[in-house]
């Protein structure tokens, strides 16, 4: 048995300058001046200063129509209804779930806007009230849609899909929101055996595959056996190639994620925590998209 | 220490992958994350260090000042340490919430420091009885994401590398007042000698085995974890920080501990010296990658 230990000095490291691909893009700083002219709007991310709309947050611009807001690099996630989300239970109150989804306000999941195990009807007393634990503890995870968005920004989740529910064994990888990109589908099932669930809080939810037709029953179980290795190491790689793909900004979805898993196949998995493969496995997905998207 | 709660599926899944000796992000039960440091980046301080341990950053720097040696130890010159937790590092660090793994921490280093065999503080003597060399190790964690102990002790030993005490050309007694002349040239200086500064180990219980280098989440899993610290092969200081051991886990813990520190400590001291030579003598250099 050896151990693995790598010890680099940072004088060596290369500098790595983040290639954006076309020079379309600039980054704004806070308080730095998009535009002097006076017949465009201000959007999210701006502010009016001495006539001038300048920047709030650091990130890029976007411009529809006379409409000017930038996106932030970095930000929490602000939702939108029909979005698939990861989120976690905080907490248990009457009638409702708090979730906490990577917004600034936690989520709420009423118990009215699930689906009970095995499509029982409820029936709205007050035993239903206190089962509510046997669902959903404090700390589990779950994916839910964005039912409804409050006045404050706050977000009302639903789960009445038979997709949708309590989330057993895997590994969650935290990314920024603004790195998912909208699909129509957020749920995949890779072809190395590996389930996703790409949640637009920048919560991704890595699993292996389960036979649909074994647990469809509405999501509230969780299946506590030992995931097998081949199974294990793949969500590990998987889980590492997010991650090299999040360092070098590359937007993140089924498919960025499986040239990237194709770039780290001549890797160890544990080899994507170097921080030199893991840019390369990132820059390398970013070429090869850049082509595919041609 | 960090809030980041886990669900009860997560746990498993991480339990059975250390059973398997396939972590979460794929090393083994025996390895590290990849490190990285840089010394010498305060120029004010006498030594310094930016160590990073994956996500954990952590600056350390080194300020001798003269002082008076303690009573019992007459020959013996001092060294104390001072953690200090950024609140960017964790948000349950602002206020006071990260005073106690300070005190923690800096406790631990202060004991494995005094034993005899881990540093020599009677190379920081100048006159016995009189007058000795006091350095102050101060310490910032920047971020923090697991396996602090061992971040921070790998850091203070690179800052000692690198730290430069004044020469002191003649120390004499003048009737009970003390006359130190220190050498003019800021090129004329000591160093200190740390193949055996100690080293801390943290061996994590999760299940039934042991891992070094526990992440956050692997932290959160552990059933009992214990710091080591060894000085070259031996074991200076156990400190338990949560749970309990059996007899024989702990054997095997320790054994594990004292095999990885053996590693660490050749390979920190080849990439100091590596870095030295690449540096040059000169004690400042271009700061490179600061902050970077």
């Amino acid at each position: 048995m050896t151990s693995n230990i790598k010890i680099n000095l940072l004088i060596d490291k290369p500098k790595y300058t983040a290639d954006l691909g076309d020079n379309n893009y600039r980054v704004f700083t806070p308080g730095e001046s998009i535009t002097e002219q006076k017949d465009f709007m201000r959007g999210h991310g701006t502010y009016v200063e001495n006539g001038e709309i300048k920047s709030s947050v650091v990130g890029v611009v976007k411009k529809i129509n006379k409409l000017i807001s930038v996106i932030p690099m970095k930000s929490k996630y602000t939702g939108e209804i029909g979005d698939v989300v990861v989120g976690r239970v905080t907490e248990i109150q009457k009638k409702r779930w708090k979730i906490d989804t990577n917004s600034r306000l936690d989520s709420v999941l009423l118990i009215s806007s699930i689906n009970l195990p095995g499509g029982e009807l409820r029936r709205r007393n007050a035993e239903d009230e206190q089962s509510m634990r046997k669902l959903l503890q404090e700390e589990d995870l779950l994916s839910a849609e964005v039912q409804n968005v409050f006045v404050d920004g706050s977000l009302s989740l639903h789960t009445r899909s038979l997709k949708y529910g309590k989330l057993s064994q895997g590994i969650l990888v935290s990314v920024s929101p603004s790195l998912i990109k909208r699909r129509k589908t957020h749920f995949h099932n890779l072809p190395c055996g590996v389930s996703i669930i790409i949640g637009n809080n920048g919560y991704v939810w890595v699993s292996p595959t389960v036979n649909v037709e074994l647990e469809g029953q509405g999501g509230f179980t969780q299946n506590l056996e030992a995931v097998s290795k081949t199974d294990r190491e793949m969500i590990v790689r998987i889980k590492n190639c997010i991650l090299a793909l999040s360092s070098c900004y590359v937007m993140i979805y089924d498919t960025s994620i499986m040239l990237a898993y194709e770039e780290s196949l001549k890797y160890e998995p544990k080899d994507l925590l170097n921080q030199d493969i893991m840019y390369e496995v990132g820059f390398n997905a970013k070429q090869r998209l850049l082509m595919v998207n041609q | 220490m960090a809030y980041n709660p886990l669900s009860e599926a997560e746990k498993t899944f991480i339990l059975h992958g250390v059973q398997d000796d396939f972590r979460n992000d794929g090393r083994s039960r025996r390895d590290y994350r990849p490190m990285e440091f840089e010394t010498n980046v305060i120029t004010s301080a006498s030594g310094s260090t930016r160590f990073c341990l994956a996500n954990s950053d952590i600056i350390v720097g080194i300020k001798p000042e003269i002082d008076v040696p303690l009573s019992n130890r007459p020959n013996e010159g001092k060294i104390d340490f001072f953690v200090d937790c950024s609140a960017n590092a964790l948000l349950d660090f602002e206020g006071r919430g990260g005073e106690e793994l300070a005190l923690e921490i800096s406790n631990c280093l202060r004991l494995a420091y005094s034993a005899a065999e881990s540093f020599d503080l009677k190379a920081l003597c100048i006159l016995p009885k009189h007058q000795c060399w006091k350095l102050f190790v101060d310490i910032l964690i920047l971020q923090c994401s697991g396996n602090l102990y061992d971040a921070i002790s790998f850091a203070v030993k690179c800052a000692l590398f690198n730290t430069r005490i004044p020469r002191v050309s003649s120390a004499l007694l003048d009737g009970g007042n003390v006359d130190l002349t220190l050498s003019d040239d800021p090129l004329d200086c000591d160093r200190l000698n740390v193949e055996s500064a100690p080293l801390l180990v943290t061996t994590c219980r999760i299940g039934d085995q042991c891992v070094v280098d526990p992440s956050t989440e692997e932290e959160i899993c552990s059933t009992g974890s214990i710091v080591i610290g060894v000085s070259q092969d031996k074991v200076t200081l156990l400190k338990t920080i949560s749970g309990s051991f059996h007899p024989e886990t702990l054997e095997n813990s320790i054994d594990l501990a004292v095999n990885t520190a053996l590693k660490i400590n050749t390979k920190l001291l080849s990439a100091l010296k590596e870095e030295e030579k690449k540096i040059g003598p000169s004690i400042r250099h271009h700061k490179s990658s600061f902050l970077m």
